[in-house]
C-alpha cells in the first residue's frame, strides 16, 4: 500500500506539542480560499512551474518520456493526462523552475523515515503528526502507518478538517494521542462559500469524537473581518461548549502561501485576505481564556 | 555597561576599549639573558633563566581598582613578543601595525629596538628559522599551497589545561618535589640522569622565578597602599598584597587567592613560552568550590564578592590578545582570541556525581554578565547534569554570541579512556581550545596543523597535479577522467592522502625534536604530571600522556563531492566523469544544469540520508586510518580533530570549485557542519548526520548550528533547545554550539559596522567582534544555513 505525501518535516513545533515530525498527507476535500498549502489540495502528484525563473530552455519538454509538455503562448504547459510524475523534467530544469510536488510511500518507508528523530521525541517528548491536506482522506494508509508507528511507541497527533465519514475516526481513535481539530466557522452559510463544504459533518463528528477518551484542541483559523467578529467567535464558543473541549489554538492568517497559486496554475482569489491585529487576537484569546479554555495564539 | 559592581564595569571597560599592543620587554630582557648565558649553561637551565630573568626585572602592572594582579606585557592588551620562537621582520612589525584586521599597534621607538637589538641576534637563531630551514621542498610546496598548516611555525607547543595541583601545593612545596626527585637519581644505572638532573634543575629555577614574581606584586601593592590616600583602596592593596604574600610560594588558603593563584600560573606559562591556546584552568568550577565553601561558611565570602573575585579574573584572560601572528599562521587563526577556555558542569572528578555546584551557577552569571570574548566558556552536560543548569546556560548561549558551547561529558571521558587514558585521569578530562580533548595536568596534547581535505581529493582527481600553484604536489595516479568505478575514486583519494599526511609528519617529526632540543618549557613542567617524576620536558614527553593531533577541515565537503560522483556519474549515469570534472575545473561556468544537479539532486551529508552520510565515514576513515596511533617523536601517539577555527576559510581560498557544485575559492564548511545550504531536512538531521561520525575514536569535533532568534523567544523554546543539545549528546555527539541571529542583521552589520561594534559572533570554537573578521569570513557566517522551528504555516 502507498500514500501520497506532499511533505515530511522534522524539527516541527507548530504542530502539536514539543519536537515533531509532521506528516503532510497530499490530497483535501476542503477548498479554502485561503489555504496556505493550495499544493496539498490535489490526492494527484503535479508540477509547480516557477514562469520567473524559468529561461524558456525547453529542456523539460526535450527530455519528458511521455511527451507531456508543451509550449504555448508564452507559457509551459504540462498535460496532466500524459504526465506519469517520473520528476524528469524537474531534475533537469536548471533554474529549479519546475518542482515536483507528491511523493509515494509505502508505510515501511513512512515508518522509517518518522523514527529517525525517535530519539529527538524521547529528549523532548514529541512525535509525529499527520497533516495536510486531509490526512483521513488516505485513511487505509494512515491507519496502517499509526499501528505501526504505535508499535514503536510514538506519541502520535491528527491535525484534520474534521471533513470525513466518522467511520474513519472511529478507526484510529485508539491510535490517537490528540487530535489537532480545526474549525474554521460556525456559520455554515460562511463556511459554504469559503471551503466549499458545509461544516455540518465536521461539527457532528467533533461531538461524537469528543465522546471519546482522546484529548482534542481545536484550532481556528482567524482571518481579519472574515471569521474575527464577535457573532462568528460566539459561534466557535458555544460549539466548544458542547463538545467540552478544554484547549485552543487560534492560528492567524498569513499570505507566505501566497505565491505558491500561480505556481501551480491557480487563481488566488483573494488579495484581501488580511492578517488580524494582534490587539484583535489578543481580544480574541481573552474572550476564550475568560471562558475557562487554555488559549494560545499559534500552533 | 556590563560588570556587577562599578569596579567591574570600570575594568572591563578598559579591557574592551584598549587598542592592542605589541611590547619588546621581553624580547629584550630574553636576548640580555641569552647574550650573557648561551653556552655557558645547559639548554633547559638557559630556558629556566630566560624565564626567572623576565618575572624579576620585567615591570609590573597593577591597575587601578584591580583585586587580581598580573599582565603578559607592560599594561593590559599588550602583547610581548617571542623572537627565540618567532623572529618578525620589520615589515611584520609595519603590517601589524597598520592591517585592518588584528592590529597591533608598534611604537617607533619599538620597532627602532627590535631592528638594532632583536632582530641581528634572533634572525639566524629563531625556531621558525631552524623550522623552515630543515623542512623539505615537498613540505614547503605543500604549505604554500595550503594542504595543510604548521602550528609551530610561529609558536611553541601548548594546548595544555590545569588540573587542580597548584590549589593544593604552593610553588615551595613543588620545589620540595623536585629536589626529591633530584635526590633519587641513579647515576649508577641511569644513563639519562644527568639531562634529568639538568632539567629540574632548570624546573627548580622556574618555581624561583614564580615566587619572585608573586613577591615583587606583594612589594608593590604594599609600596602603592602607603601613598594611597583614599581608605578603601588602601585596604584593598594591602589585601592584595597578603595574597601575593601566601600564593604562589604557598597553597591558597582564600577564595581570593585560589583565583589569583591561577592567574600568576598562567602568566607564568603564557610568558614563558607563546604557548598555542594559551593556557586554561580546566575545571575551575570544581577547583575553586572548596574554597568558596570555606569562605561562606567562615563568612569571610559572599555570592556577589566571590562574583565580582571571577568578572576580575575574566577581565584578566580578556586583557590578553593572542600572540601576533602573521602570514599563513594568521589566516588560520585570524583572531585575537587565544582560546584559554574554561569547563563548568560535567561530573565531579573525585566521586563521578554530578558536579554541578553553586559556583558552576555563579560562572554562568559571570558569563553572562561578563559578555566577553576570552575566556572562552563552555559548558559540561553529562546525563546527571541538571536540568535548571542546561535550561539556564541555553539562555545565555540564546542571546547570540555564542558562548557557553555545549560539551558532552560522557563522551569526553570515553573519548580520553580509548585514547588509554586510566579512568581517573579521564576523570579530570575535559575540553580545551576550540574542542580538543585532554586529561589535564597530566597530558600535552599538541596540535600540529589544520589538514584541507576537499583539496587533497582535487589532487586525486587531477593526477596530484594543483591547478592553483601549477605544481605537481601528489603521486602521479591515473587521471580521473579513466576512473571507471568509484572504487577507483576512494584508491585514489586514500593514497593521496597517505601521500600528503606522510610529508605532514616527516615535517612534524623534525619540529618535536628541535623544540624538544632547544625549547624546554621548564615551567610547564613542573605543574604537568609526571614531568617532575620522569625529571622530563613537557617539550620532550615529560608529561603522562602526549599526543598530537591534526585536524581535518571540510569533511562536508569531500562527503558531498564523493555524493555527486558515485550518485550521479556512477549510479544514475546522468553525465560521465569526463563532464562533471570539465564542469568543475571551469568552475560550473556554462554548466549550469550540472551544477545544479550535484547541488541540488543529489544527496548531502547533513540531511540524516544514509547515502551521503556513508560517504562522510568513508571520508572521516580514510583520514583516520592514515593517522590515528602513528607513533610521535617522544612517544606519544598521532590522534585526529576535526575542528576549523577560521581555517576553513583560508582552505577554501586555495581550493578550486568542487565536484559538489561549490565554487572555486569559497569557504569550505567548518568543523563538522554540512555544506552551507546542502542541509534542507532540518537541524534534526544536521546532529543525526554528524552523530554518525565516530567521535569517540577523534579527540575533538565541532558542529555549529545557526538557529533563528525566534526559538529562543518562542514558548518553550530554551526547552526545544535543551532537549536538541540532549538528543545529541544521547547519540554520543562531542560538542555544539550555536549562533543565534537573524541574517538581516548580519548583513545590516556588515553595511554600517559603526552601528553594531558590540556584535559578537561564534566563529567556531571561539566567539569574535563581527568587526574584526574579514569580509570573507562575514561572508561565511552569514551564508550558513539558518534553522529555525519549522512550520508550513
Amino acid at each position: 500500500m502507498k500514500g501520497t505525501i506532499l511533505n515530511i518535516q522534522r524539527f516541527s513545533v507548530h504542530d502539536g506539542p514539543n519536537i515533531r515530525t509532521t506528516v503532510f498527507l497530499k490530497g483535501c476535500p476542503l477548498r479554502c480560499e485561503w489555504c496556505h498549502n493550495p499544493e496539498s489540495l490535489k490526492h494527484q502528484k503535479e508540477i509547480m512551474w516557477d514562469k520567473s525563473s524559468c529561461v524558456f530552455c525547453m529542456k523539460c519538454i526535450e527530455v519528458c518520456p511521455c511527451h507531456a509538455i508543451t509550449f504555448d503562448s508564452g507559457l509551459i504547459i504540462t498535460n496532466y493526462e500524459q504526465c506519469e510524475h517520473c520528476g524528469d523534467c524537474s531534475l533537469y530544469c536548471q533554474n529549479s523552475a519546475r518542482q515536483l510536488v507528491g511523493k509515494d510511500f509505502t508505510v515501511d518507508d513512512l515508518v522509517k523515515e518518522v523514527l529517525k528523530d525517535k530519539i529527538i521525541f524521547q529528549q523532548s517528548g514529541g512525535g509525529v503528526t499527520f497533516s495536510g491536506g486531509e490526512p483521513l482522506a488516505q485513511i487505509d494508509f494512515l491507519h496502517e502507518s499509526m499501528k505501526s508507528l504505535k508499535e514503536h511507541d510514538i506519541h502520535i497527533a491528527i491535525d484534520t478538517s474534521g471533513y470525513t465519514p466518522y467511520d474513519c475516526f472511529e478507526r484510529i481513535i485508539g491510535l490517537t494521542d490528540l487530535f489537532l481539530y480545526d474549525i474554521k466557522m460556525s456559520d455554515d452559510v460562511k463556511h459554504q462559500r469559503y471551503t466549499g463544504v458545509s461544516n455540518k459533518p465536521i461539527i457532528d463528528n467533533l461531538m461524537r469524537l469528543s465522546k471519546e477518551k482522546v484529548d482534542i484542541i481545536l484550532r481556528l483559523p482567524i482571518l481579519e473581518g472574515i471569521n474575527d467578529t464577535d457573532q462568528d467567535i460566539n459561534g466557535i464558543l458555544k460549539i466548544a461548549d458542547k463538545a467540552c473541549i478544554s484547549h485552543i489554538s487560534i492560528l492567524p492568517y498569513h499570505s507566505i502561501g501566497q505565491h505558491k497559486y500561480p505556481k501551480l496554475g491557480l487563481v488566488y482569489r483573494y488579495d484581501s485576505f488580511k492578517t488580524p491585529s494582534q490587539d484583535n487576537l489578543e481580544k480574541i484569546k481573552n474572550i476564550f481564556d475568560k471562558n475557562g479554555y487554555k488559549t494560545q495564539i499559534g500552533g | 555597561m556590563r560588570g556587577s559592581t562599578k569596579r567591574t564595569r570600570k575594568l572591563r571597560e578598559i579591557s574592551i576599549t584598549s587598542q592592542p599592543k605589541i611590547s619588546l620587554e621581553r624580547a629584550s630582557i630574553l636576548t640580555d639573558t641569552y647574550k650573557r648565558h648561551m653556552g655557558v649553561v645547559e639548554t633547559p637551565v638557559l630556558r629556566a633563566l630566560s624565564f626567572k630573568n623576565y618575572l624579576e626585572k620585567r615591570s609590573l602592572y597593577l591597575g587601578e581598582d584591580e583585586l587580581i594582579v598580573g599582565e603578559k606585557g607592560d599594561d593590559c592588551q599588550t602583547a610581548p613578543t617571542f623572537p627565540e620562537l618567532c623572529c618578525h621582520t620589520v615589515e611584520d612589525l609595519d603590517v601589524m601595525d597598520k592591517r585592518q584586521y588584528i592590529s597591533f599597534k608598534v611604537s617607533p621607538e619599538d620597532k627602532r629596538r627590535h631592528q638594532e637589538e632583536i632582530i641581528p641576534y634572533w634572525h639566524d637563531k629563531s625556531m621558525r628559522f631552524k623550522i623552515l630551514k630543515n623542512m623539505t621542498n615537498d613540505w614547503k610546496d605543500c604549505y604554500e599551497a595550503g594542504i595543510f598548516t604548521e602550528f609551530m611555525e610561529q609558536r611553541a607547543p601548548g594546548h595544555t589545561v590545569a588540573d587542580d595541583k597548584f590549589y593544593k601545593k604552593g610553588f615551595l612545596d613543588f620545589k620540595k618535589d623536585i629536589e626529591e626527585a633530584i635526590s633519587q637519581l641513579d647515576f649508577l644505572n641511569d644513563p639519562e640522569a644527568l639531562n634529568k638532573r639538568t632539567q629540574l634543575e632548570a624546573m627548580m629555577i622556574s618555581c624561583e622565578a614564580i615566587i619572585a614574581y608573586g613577591k615583587r606584586y606583594a612589594d608593590l601593592a604594599r609600596a602603592k597602599a602607603e601613598s594611597e590616600i583614599e581608605p578603601l583602596r588602601k585596604k584593598e592593596l594591602l589585601w592584595i598584597a597578603s595574597n601575593c604574600d601566601v600564593v604562589p610560594a604557598n597553597k591558597p588558603e582564600t577564595f581570593a587567592q585560589a583565583v589569583q593563584m591561577y592567574w600568576f600560573v598562567h602568566i607564568g606559562v603564557t610568558t614563558e613560552l607563546n604557548t598555542w591556546d594559551a593556557f586554561s584552568p580546566g575545571r575551575l568550577d570544581q577547583y575553586l568550590y572548596p574554597f568558596y565553601k570555606k569562605g561562606i561558611s567562615e563568612g569571610t565570602l559572599n555570592r556577589e564578592a566571590a562574583q565580582e573575585i571571577l568578572e576580575c579574573l575574566w577581565i584578566k584572560f580578556n586583557n590578553q590578545p593572542a600572540p601576533p601572528k602573521v602570514g599563513i599562521t594568521l589566516k588560520e587563526s585570524a583572531t585575537y582570541t587565544d582560546f584559554a577556555n574554561i569547563n563548568t558542569g560535567g561530573l565531579d572528578p573525585y566521586t563521578g556525581e554530578d558536579g554541578v555546584n553553586q559556583l558552576s551557577y555563579i560562572i554562568l552569571d559571570v558569563m553572562d554578565e561578563m559578555k566577553l570574548l576570552q575566556p572562552s566558556s563552555n559548558v559540561q552536560i553529562s546525563k546527571k547534569t541538571p536540568k535548571e543548569f542546561l535550561l539556564r546556560a541555553v539562555e545565555i548561549s540564546g542571546k547570540g554570541w555564542g558562548q557557553p558551547a555545549f560539551y558532552n561529558t560522557e563522551e569526553l571521558m570515553q573519548e580520553l579512556i580509548n585514547a588509554g587514558k586510566s579512568l581517573e585521569d579521564a576523570m579530570f578530562g575535559g575540553a580545551s581550545g576550540c574542542v580538543e580533548t585532554g586529561a589535564h595536568g597530566r597530558e600535552a596534547y599538541i596540535l600540529t596543523g589544520y589538514f584541507n581535505m576537499p583539496k587533497v581529493l582535487e589532487l586525486a582527481l587531477n593526477d596530484g597535479f594543483d591547478q592553483q600553484t601549477q605544481k605537481q604536489l601528489g603521486l602521479r595516479l591515473p587521471y580521473g577522467r579513466e576512473f571507471n568505478t568509484f572504487e577507483d575514486v576512494v584508491i585514489a583519494f586514500k593514497l593521496q592522502m597517505k601521500h600528503f599526511i606522510d610529508i605532514k609528519i616527516k615535517g612534524n617529526n623534525m619540529i618535536e625534536r628541535l623544540f624538544g632540543e632547544h625549547m624546554p618549557a621548564t615551567f610547564l613542567s613542573v605543574i604537568t604530571e609526571d614531568c617532575i617524576k620522569r625529571g622530563k620536558d613537557y617539550n620532550a614527553g615529560g608529561a603522562r600522556y602526549n599526543t598530537r593531533y591534526i585536524q581535518g577541515v571540510g569533511i562536508g565537503n569531500v562527503a558531498d563531492s564523493l555524493s555527486a560522483i558515485k550518485f550521479n556519474v556512477f549510479d544514475k549515469k546522468r553525465f560521465a566523469m569526463d563532464e562533471l570534472l570539465t564542469a568543475a575545473s571551469k568552475n560550473f561556468k556554462g554548466y549550469d544544469l550540472i551544477r545544479k544537479i550535484v547541488s541540488k539532486d543529489t544527496p548531502k551529508y547533513g540531511n540524516d540520508d544514509d547515502y551521503a552520510d556513508d560517504l562522510m565515514i568513508l571520508a572521516f576513515n580514510v583520514f583516520y586510518d592514515v593517522i590515528n596511533n602513528r607513533p610521535t617523536v617522544y612517544g606519544g601517539t598521532y590522534r585526529i580533530d576535526m575542528l576549523p577555527t577560521t581555517c576553513h576559510v583560508y582552505f577554501g581560498s586555495v581550493t578550486g570549485a568542487t565536484v559538489n557544485g561549490r565554487l572555486a575559492y569559497q569557504p569550505l564548511p567548518d568543523g563538522i557542519s554540512p555544506e552551507k545550504g546542502a542541509d534542507i531536512n532540518g537541524p534534526t538531521a544536521v546532529i543525526k548526520s554528524a552523530a554518525k561520525m565516530n567521535h569517540r575514536i577523534t579527540g575533538g569535533t565541532l558542529l555549529n548550528q545557526r538557529f533563528s532568534p525566534s526559538i529562543v523567544t518562542m514558548e518553550k523554546g530554551l526547552e526545544h533547545l535543551s532537549a536538541y543539545i540532549r538528543a545529541y549528546f544521547e547519540m554520543q555527539g562531542h560538542h555544539i554550539q550555536f549562533n543565534v541571529f537573524d541574517q538581516k542583521l548580519l548583513i545590516e552589520a556588515q553595511k554600517n559596522p559603526e552601528d553594531y561594534t558590540n556584535l559578537i559572533v561564534r566563529v567556531a570554537g571561539y566567539s569574535d567582534h563581527f568587526n574584526n573578521l574579514d569580509r570573507a569570513l562575514q561572508d561565511e557566517i552569514i551564508n550558513r544555513t539558518e534553522q529555525t522551528f519549522r512550520s508550513m504555516l
